[in-house]
């Protein structure tokens, strides 16, 4: 009993040191902000420039497949690190806009090149009668895409587009390196104030796996949602 | 009606149609038999340029359509398909099939076009599957389904790619009694079939496909009573 309430009072002294003491939670609460705000976003420019890449690589000119394939090519051929650090010094060096929002951007370029795959597949799974009954009703080919095709497609694909979504979250964790007081900076930074490692860091890893398993729990709903067509 | 001018297609090195004439009149039944490689579909597929012809014309109510200034969304519309798979959409329910091509192209209103709808659906004998989707039918309903979709656009003309072909055999009957209906109302119908009770009972006149080329065209009582060809007599010999 004596070695429990003495690890006890131990931890909580150390709880108290690390995420208390001068207001430090307060770090962590703003680092879930910018870890939150910067995946948001990431994940619009993510599947929009996904579902334009896709396009290009879908296309019957051939310009567009070749513009297609080397953006692919370059994006997942380098580490996402040297992307956002290149996005964030070089690229828009001279913009002025907040940090987050560059660095949602180097994230949704990113995100666009794993999505627009994902996007690409699922478009090809998606039987060629069902294009040609809405051809031969009439509908001209955007909106047989639109209206048919992409609905079904996204149905197929929300499985994998959620795991990239999971990805990217955990990937913002590099936000660091340009400076920004993310979730991760933020349990880095307590660690380096207070000289404990164990328990910033713990904590770093305990607010990631909530916020994507509320997340699993949203997006479970939705896919039941969506596969309401399915049951027989 | 229609008119087709030595209509070619190939598929590569591949031709498949060698050269069709046809005229077909506003209210004719007409029924494409022949075994099957000798481009039926791709003829019932080149009508509403699902495929388009390598070679030669075809003249909708004396419009070119397969020229590049035709409009081909809007002849589309004048022509209803039901295909061989049926093609129902999966993700919307029976109604939303029946009532999306209308409505998205301005033919119709959404409550014209739910009245419009159900009013199918009553003629097809399936007005209580409006709200469920389709995997929930059998294949009979699903064609049936499909034959309402293509009505609703109010067609001139009806094309069906061998629409009992996916069928088991207990739920074809259904299908085809739908189709007789749809040629007693008059409808101008072309249709790719392999039953052969069917072409002779309902079609004005049936066409025998050998080979990329019409071998042998006639009345129901001439090709099937006195068949002329010989390729149509050993065809026939076959199926029947």
């Amino acid at each position: 009993m004596g070695i429990f309430s003495n690890w006890a009072a131990n931890f909580s002294a150390t709880f108290y040191k690390c995420f208390i003491k001068d207001d430090r939670y307060n770090l962590l609460l703003s680092g879930i902000g910018v870890t939150i705000k910067v995946s948001i976003l990431a994940v619009i420019i993510g599947i929009l420039i996904g579902l334009v890449i896709a396009m290009c690589n879908l296309s019957k000119r051939k310009i567009l497949n070749v513009i297609g394939k080397i953006y692919t090519d370059v994006i997942r051929g380098t580490p996402s690190v040297t992307q956002l650090m290149i996005i964030y010094f070089v690229v828009f060096a001279s913009v002025t806009w907040s940090k987050w929002i560059i660095a949602a951007i180097a994230f949704g370029i990113n995100s666009g090149a794993y999505v627009s795959e994902i996007i690409r597949a699922g478009i090809l799974s998606i039987d060629k009668g069902q294009t040609e009954a809405g051809r031969s009703l009439g509908l001209n080919g955007f909106q047989t895409m639109s209206r048919i095709v992409v609905p079904q497609a996204v149905k197929n694909i929300f499985p994998a587009l959620c795991n990239e979504f999971i990805v990217l979250i955990k990937e913002t964790a590099i936000v660091g390196y340009v400076g920004l007081m993310d979730i991760q900076k933020a349990g880095d930074f307590i660690k380096s104030a207070t000289f404990v490692a164990f328990m910033p860091l713990i904590g770093t890893a305990v607010i990631y796996f909530v916020i994507i398993k509320v997340l699993t729990i949203i997006l479970g709903y939705i896919e039941k949602a969506l596969r309401k067509s399915d049951i027989r | 009606m229609i008119r087709i001018e030595n209509l070619h297609k190939s598929f590569g090195d591949l031709e498949v149609l060698k050269g069709i004439n046809e005229h077909i009149s506003h209210g004719e039944v007409v029924v494409v038999i022949g075994p099957s490689g000798s481009g039926k579909s791709t003829f019932l597929r080149c009508l509403n340029l699902l495929e388009t012809p390598t070679d030669g014309e075809i003249y909708i109510d004396d419009e070119l359509i397969n020229s590049p200034k035709a409009d081909v969304n809007k002849i589309r519309q004048k022509m209803g398909m039901v295909f061989q798979h049926f093609n129902l959409f999966p993700h919307l329910t029976i109604m939303e099939n029946i009532t999306l091509a209308p409505v998205l192209l301005k033919k119709m209103t959404k409550p014209e076009a739910i009245k419009k709808g159900e009013e199918l659906l009553k003629k097809v004998g399936l007005s209580e599957k409006a709200d469920s989707y389709p995997a929930q039918l059998s294949g009979g309903q699903k064609q049936r389904v499909a034959i309402a979709r293509a009505l609703a656009m109010q067609p001139e003309i009806m094309l069906f790619d061998e629409p009992t072909s996916a069928l088991d055999p207990e739920m074809v009957g259904e299908v085809l009694d739908v189709m007789k209906e749809l040629a007693q109302s008059g409808m101008t119908m072309v249709v790719v079939t392999h039953e052969m009770g069917f072409a002779r009972e309902v079609g004005t006149r049936i066409l025998f496909m050998d080979d990329g080329v019409i071998a042998e065209k006639g009345t129901p009582e001439e090709i099937f009573n006195a068949p002329k060809n010989e390729r149509t007599r050993s065809f026939l010999s076959k199926v029947l």
